[in-house]
């Protein structure tokens, strides 16, 4: 990754991460709070924060900790909320799986929402990037918002307890991830496996261990599957 | 806040710092350049927008700080986080707009 291109390319992506701050900031501290709150010490905070990684799949695990759900299911659920993880991993193959392993290896631990998005982009767009090039340009992407990720979540541990009931910080949450969502919703099979989810996580929410969760997730991958099927077979027939 | 069982804490950051790595590393590590079934492909590309909405859903519908009554507020913040999200496709917007809307009915409702 010495050589000028690579280099250049390395600040591009640095660039192109860098409004992920706004994201990676207030997100990190509430992670902080919220872990803080449901009894965990700043060692375990910084622990979970830097190993896992993961926002989502951090709030996830937090959230049914304190629903007393046992172990297992926590961990079976907020993996399943990382289940995107292993798409983006499956979608960046083509374009970094001839890199050398050990740079794979380091990729792996940085692929996240901001750093798939920005890159995915980018190798699309300029198909005639080396390995190498698209190599640094991931890992610029990435680099703004990881030590400000870990940085907001020990500030929002060591302020957590601090922090009014009346900010009602139980709805950054579902604020945050409905925020992201939306532009999620790109073609019609991502809103019918969005709607189906929803229905049957209601349907299913009496269910104990949020096993209800992992039905309504199948139930929503299934639904989007088929509509992106049924939706190709009408341009086919048309 | 509870003291909760640290063996218990641990064995979630352990198991969640593993698995999520397995997951990441899963492809871009072990299938190197080789093509996956169609099928597998369809199904994790609505794995995001399957397992959030399912996740929070509920939050919304019966909101933990109300102990479950349905909130007039936290269903107005989502529905604006989520529509400004759909309009701009701009994260920070939606965040901003469903907050302001939270504060102002929390305050306005008292």
């Amino acid at each position: 990754m010495a050589d000028t291109t690579s280099k250049s390319y390395f600040w591009k992506g640095f660039r192109d991460g860098t409004p992920f701050i706004f994201v990676a900031i207030p997100f990190g501290t509430l992670f902080g709070v919220f872990a803080t709150e449901a009894g965990l010490n700043i060692v375990q905070t910084m622990a979970f924060t830097s190993t896992v990684f993961a926002g989502a799949a951090q709030f996830a695990a937090l959230q049914l900790l304190q629903d007393q759900t046992p172990t297992a299911i926590i961990l079976v659920s907020a993996l399943a909320v990382n289940l995107r993880m292993a798409m983006y991993s499956a979608s960046l193959t083509p374009y970094l799986g001839a890199a050398p392993l050990w740079q794979r290896a380091c990729a792996a631990y940085v692929t996240v929402d901001q750093s798939y998005a920005c890159s995915i982009v980018q190798f699309e767009k300029e198909p005639q990037m080396t390995v190498p090039q698209r190599m640094a340009y991931f890992v610029g992407s990435v680099t703004p918002i990881t030590p400000l990720w870990i940085l907001a979540t020990y500030l929002g541990a060591v302020l957590g307890t601090r922090i009014p009931e009346s900010w009602a910080l139980d709805f950054a949450l579902p604020i945050t991830f409905l925020a992201m969502i939306g532009p999620m919703m790109r073609t019609l099979p991502h809103v019918v496996a969005a709607l189906v989810a929803i229905v049957v996580s209601l349907l299913t929410v009496g269910i104990p261990y949020n096993l209800g969760l992992l039905i309504a997730g199948c139930a929503g991958m299934m639904a989007g599957a088929q509509a992106e099927l049924f939706v190709e077979r009408r341009k086919a027939a048309v | 806040m509870t003291p909760v069982d640290p063996v218990t804490i641990w064995a979630i950051v352990i198991g969640l710092a593993i698995g999520s790595y397995a997951l990441r590393f899963v492809f871009i590590g072990l299938v190197g350049d080789r093509p996956m079934p169609p099928w597998l492909l369809r199904h994790l590309r609505y794995t995001a927008v399957a397992i959030l909405p399912a996740l929070i859903a509920p939050l919304v519908v019966w909101p933990t700080a109300t102990e479950g009554q349905p909130d007039i507020p936290r269903m107005a913040a989502a529905s604006v986080a989520l529509t400004i999200g759909l309009i701009t496709k701009n994260v920070l917007a939606a965040i901003f707009s469903g907050a302001g809307t939270l504060y102002g009915l929390l305050y306005l409702l008292g």
